[in-house]
């Protein structure tokens, strides 16, 4: 019987997982979503274009809507007045979604670390995949691309069930919520009350 | 100023065109103290806040016709200021080239002074930015609310007793984890 079948299709027919057929669509059909905010953009427009060529890699859909993207890249300094629109991007984007933070400002705030930026995106949304640089050349973008390629192959499930794990914040060191009240006590400050700003 | 084109641009600090603009308007202010001085080629003028629009008024009918820029110095532990806030007016006369630096004191609790808006306009965003980093309120202005910082943000960076870091702004956001998103 097997071999009649055998006969019949030949190399016709494969058999896989449901997770693994879908996993490796996803993979390799990246839409991102481009969030340049500094000089990352740059490299991030040059990945795209011709010389290097993001496409090669099934990846160069570059979409300004995050509704239909599911890939965001943070590429450049992401400041506080910032922080909520990307966060509100991200959460606009349709699963399944991964996330690159591209460059050593998305990463940890780079040079700045000053009162206005925000020291790496990953305190307060998910990365998935980090790539160091100031700016990162093309060829690092492409390989993180092909790292992500080969994480959503390895771990991805068509209900995207493994998402659902990731609960608790994953940046290196997680945000101490008692930081910050420690931080407004030393300096006897409070957010409700306007001290400082007597107009606002 | 005359509206021909003007042949000899001037070269700024201690020309004649200079001495003569600055004598025109220490007779069209009288009574209000003003202290010259020249620093790397540049003429400035300090003068009393209180005087602040009559000072700005008569510059602007002397024939500095534009505000290049409009910014502040915090002098807090500078040298011996008596005076906390330095606020600078950049002037600029387009046809002779003259250009001109006025300066006036502030001193807390009362960080009030008039917009220089009803004089140039383009004060405009420049006052507003000055309120953003160190808290200087313009009386008068059209449109009085911060200009790049957001407007619910509580201090003033640019000051002195302001630390680099911030005072936990930047940590001040929720997280959203991967399993919510």
């Amino acid at each position: 019987m097997a071999t009649q079948i055998n006969k019949q299709l030949g190399d016709n027919v494969f058999l896989t997982t449901l997770d693994a057929a879908a996993s490796w669509g996803r993979a390799n059909s990246l839409w991102p979503m481009p969030f340049a905010t500094a000089c990352c953009g740059i490299e991030l427009m040059s990945t795209a274009a011709s010389k290097h060529d993001l496409s090669r890699f099934g990846s160069e859909v570059m979409r300004f809507s995050p509704r239909q993207c599911d890939l965001m890249i943070v590429a450049g300094r992401v400041v506080m007045k910032m922080l909520p629109v990307l966060q509100r991007i991200w959460l606009q984007m349709p699963e399944p979604k991964w996330c690159i933070s591209m460059g050593a400002c998305a990463c940890s705030g780079g040079v700045f670390d000053t009162y206005s930026v925000v020291q790496g995106i990953d305190r307060f949304m998910p990365v998935d995949v980090y790539v160091p640089g100031c700016p990162p050349r093309p060829e690092q973008l492409i390989k993180s691309i092909l790292d992500l390629q080969a994480k959503i192959q390895s771990g991805g499930t068509v209900n995207a069930r493994e998402f659902k794990l990731r609960v608790l914040p994953e940046g290196p060191s997680r945000f101490d919520e008692e930081e910050l009240i420690r931080i407004r006590e030393r300096n006897g400050f409070k957010l409700e009350d306007p001290k400082y700003d007597p107009v606002h | 100023m005359s509206n021909q084109p003007s042949t000899n641009k001037a070269v700024p600090g201690s020309t004649s065109q200079m001495e003569s603009t600055k004598a025109n308007l220490v007779a069209a202010l009288p009574g209000i103290e003003l202290t010259w001085s020249v620093f790397c080629d540049q003429d400035r003028v300090v003068f009393p806040a209180g005087s602040l629009l009559k000072v700005l008024k008569a510059c602007k009918s002397a024939g500095f016709d534009q505000l290049t820029d409009l910014t502040a110095v915090d002098l807090l532990e500078y040298g011996n200021a008596a005076d906390r806030f330095e606020i600078v007016y950049c002037l600029l006369n387009v046809d002779s080239g003259l250009r001109l630096i006025a300066k006036t004191h502030l001193s807390e609790p009362d960080l009030t002074i008039p917009s220089a808006t009803q004089v140039w306009f383009g004060a405009d965003w420049l006052e507003r930015e000055v309120y953003d980093m160190y808290g200087i309120i313009f009386d008068g202005h059209p449109n009085f609310k911060r200009l790049l910082l957001p407007q619910e943000f509580q201090s003033f960076p640019l000051r002195k007793d302001y630390p680099v870091k911030g005072r936990g702004e930047r940590h001040n956001f929720p997280v959203v984890t991967r399993a919510e998103s």
